[in-house]
């Protein structure tokens, strides 16, 4: 275990608003949201089929009377039809993080980067970052959010950034020992990958000065956390978010981390039954649903993330009054994240339909063996497709694998079934066995 | 001259074979030879029986994948250099194997030799030129029932 101390501090004074002041912060906020949200005739559109005006959103409790907002809608929208801005005021675009499917791109003003920089900067200070410490970050930089989120956020703390990027471990580890780096951003399926090549190398452990790590971009569990924390000696942070939103910052732990603390007064959160859309009492798993309050660029009114938790609205020992939200626990659509690589089993259909002699039936199963995803696709042959010869056969195979891997961007197992083997459904079909543990 | 593979696609699954096997034996098929390609995750069953239409019908109701597919059978002495000759006369042709199997035949003298090659017509015509016995289907048959 790490013997590192993180002492409790916290960033923005907007982390400890009372009930009353939060909420009439919040109020504002999304008065002036729904003004915004009146520039994109999705919303506008989408207001007046409700019946809605930007005049009967007075306060708070106006919000469950606003339409949602899916993924769905925001591919409908692509590339740039949720813009509430002009162009000319946009200063940098993201995209949906992973998968070459149907991308969904999101913008920035000039006040929506330093806003954003300054989430990040919240959660960061609440797990340890200090202006004289070194931080490696070993996240994607590009269209992904994880990168430069990050890297910005650690900039406004004022802490020395090593932009690694993500890949090249044996340099990773070589940065991080010849820098005396203090602290490692990444996902937690990656920092598996370079604790193990440390383990393998026998480097020693002093030979590192790594205290602490922030983990984000895919969902993991508190098995992964003790056994990150034991090998690498290290404290290890869990922070969340996703493009649509903001990207990291939406929320983060504290030292305390019994949840992380959602930034209140730039969204607003709510955990409803996604069968319902009802909302869940506190402390009950449900789908979390985030409505932007400052974002100028890319407003969204209750965006629903499918992302399952549970909020924790109790106060926190840290001293923040802010809402905690869990772990993600799983997903309500069909959404699997593999290698932090968004992937939906339709994608895989897609790419069957793509390939002759393949039939569109197929199963996904994904274990993590040696700590790392690994996904198998049992698909049935046709009766056509079926030869005597191995060179055909292994040549179907690898046109499937090549497929699949152009569509998703993930190489994953193929595993030729006979024709009518795999299960059929009626009504909703069980394409997908995860078998990895839940946290 | 060409011959009648059975060839059925085997998922790996435990008992696949046993259950493929039991279909012929219950509807009394005798396999004359068989050769298996595998990979980690499924085989290729090749079979040269008699009744290789029926066969198929039976197995593909037992949701086997099975096609019938040309082979040709070429008897050798049972002596070295038998399948030497061939692989060179088929060689200078500039004919590929794709997969080849053998048997010996009852009476203990001759080797059958089963091929599947790139080119078929090619592949006979080359044989024939250089005087191979190339056997049909009633000979094999006949040769494997002694």
């Amino acid at each position: 275990m790490s013997k590192f101390v993180v002492e409790n501090r916290i960033w923005d004074k907007e982390e400890s608003l009372t009930h009353h002041e939060l909420g009439a912060l919040q109020g504002a906020r999304l008065k002036e949201t729904v003004e915004r949200v009146q520039q994109v005739p999705f919303y506008k559109e989408a207001f007046s089929k409700t019946g809605i005006t930007p005049e009967k959103i007075q306060s708070l409790d106006d919000l469950q009377r606003l339409p949602f907002t899916t993924k769905a809608d925001l591919r409908e929208q692509y590339p740039l039809r949720m813009l509430a801005v002009d162009r000319s005021e946009v200063a940098r675009y993201h995209g949906s993080s992973g998968t070459t499917g149907t991308p969904t791109m999101v913008a920035y003003t000039h006040n929506d980067l330093k806003n954003w920089a300054n989430l990040c900067a919240r959660f960061l200070t609440g797990g340890g970052l200090l202006p004289e410490h070194t931080v490696q970050i070993a996240f994607g930089y590009g269209l992904f959010t994880g990168g430069f989120g990050l890297h910005y956020g650690v900039e406004r703390v004022g802490a020395g950034i090593i932009p690694a990027a993500a890949g090249n471990t044996p340099k990773q580890i070589m940065l991080m020992m010849d820098m005396q780096v203090d602290a490692l951003v990444c996902t937690p399926s990656y920092a598996l990958t370079i604790s193990e090549f440390i383990l393998q190398n026998d480097i020693p452990r002093n030979a590192l000065n790594l205290k602490y790590a922030h983990f984000g971009g895919e969902p993991w569990t508190e098995d992964m956390r003790t056994r990150i924390e034991d090998e690498m000696g290290i404290l290890c942070f869990n922070n969340y978010g996703l493009s649509e939103v903001i990207g990291p910052g939406v929320s983060g732990e504290c030292a305390v981390r019994d949840g992380m603390h959602i930034s209140e007064d730039a969204f607003i959160v709510e955990c409803i039954n996604p069968d319902t859309l009802e909302p869940v009492a506190p402390g009950e798993e449900g789908e979390l649903v985030f409505t932007s309050l400052c974002k100028e660029a890319m407003p969204i009114i209750r965006y629903r993330t499918r992302d399952i938790a549970s909020l924790n609205p109790e106060p926190c020992a840290c001293g923040r009054t802010t809402v905690r939200m869990s772990r993600v626990t799983g997903r309500s659509d069909d959404m699997l994240i593999i290698k932090g690589v968004n992937v939906y089993p339709s994608q895989i259909e897609q790419a069957l339909l793509r390939v002759e002699g393949t039939a569109p039936h197929y199963l996904i199963e994904v274990d993590r063996p040696d700590r790392r995803d690994e996904v198998t696709v049992k698909v049935e042959i046709m009766e056509d497709s079926f030869s005597s010869s191995m060179k055909e056969m292994q040549g179907l195979k690898d046109r499937i694998l090549r497929t699949i891997q152009g569509v998703t961007g993930l190489r994953m197992n193929i595993e030729l079934v006979s024709p009518n083997s795999l299960e059929r459904f009626i009504g909703k079909a069980q394409r997908v066995i995860d078998h990895r543990p839940k946290s | 001259m060409k011959l009648k593979q059975l060839s059925v696609f085997l998922e790996n699954k435990h008992g696949r074979l046993r259950e493929l096997c039991a279909v012929l034996a219950e509807n009394g098929i005798n396999i004359i030879t068989l050769s298996l390609a595998d990979t980690e995750q499924f085989g290729i069953l090749r079979l040269i029986v008699k009744e290789h239409n029926h066969a198929k019908t039976l197995l593909e109701e037992k949701g086997f994948v099975a096609k019938l597919t040309d082979v040709i059978a070429i008897e050798v002495s049972d002596q070295p250099g038998g399948l030497s000759e061939i692989l060179r006369i088929e060689e200078n042709s500039g004919i590929g194997v794709e997969y080849m199997y053998a048997f010996t035949i009852k009476s203990g003298e001759n080797a059958v030799l089963l091929f599947r090659f790139d080119d078929m017509d090619k592949a006979v015509a080359a044989l024939q030129n250089a005087h191979l016995n190339i056997l049909g289907s009633v000979e094999l048959y006949q040769r494997a029932e002694g």
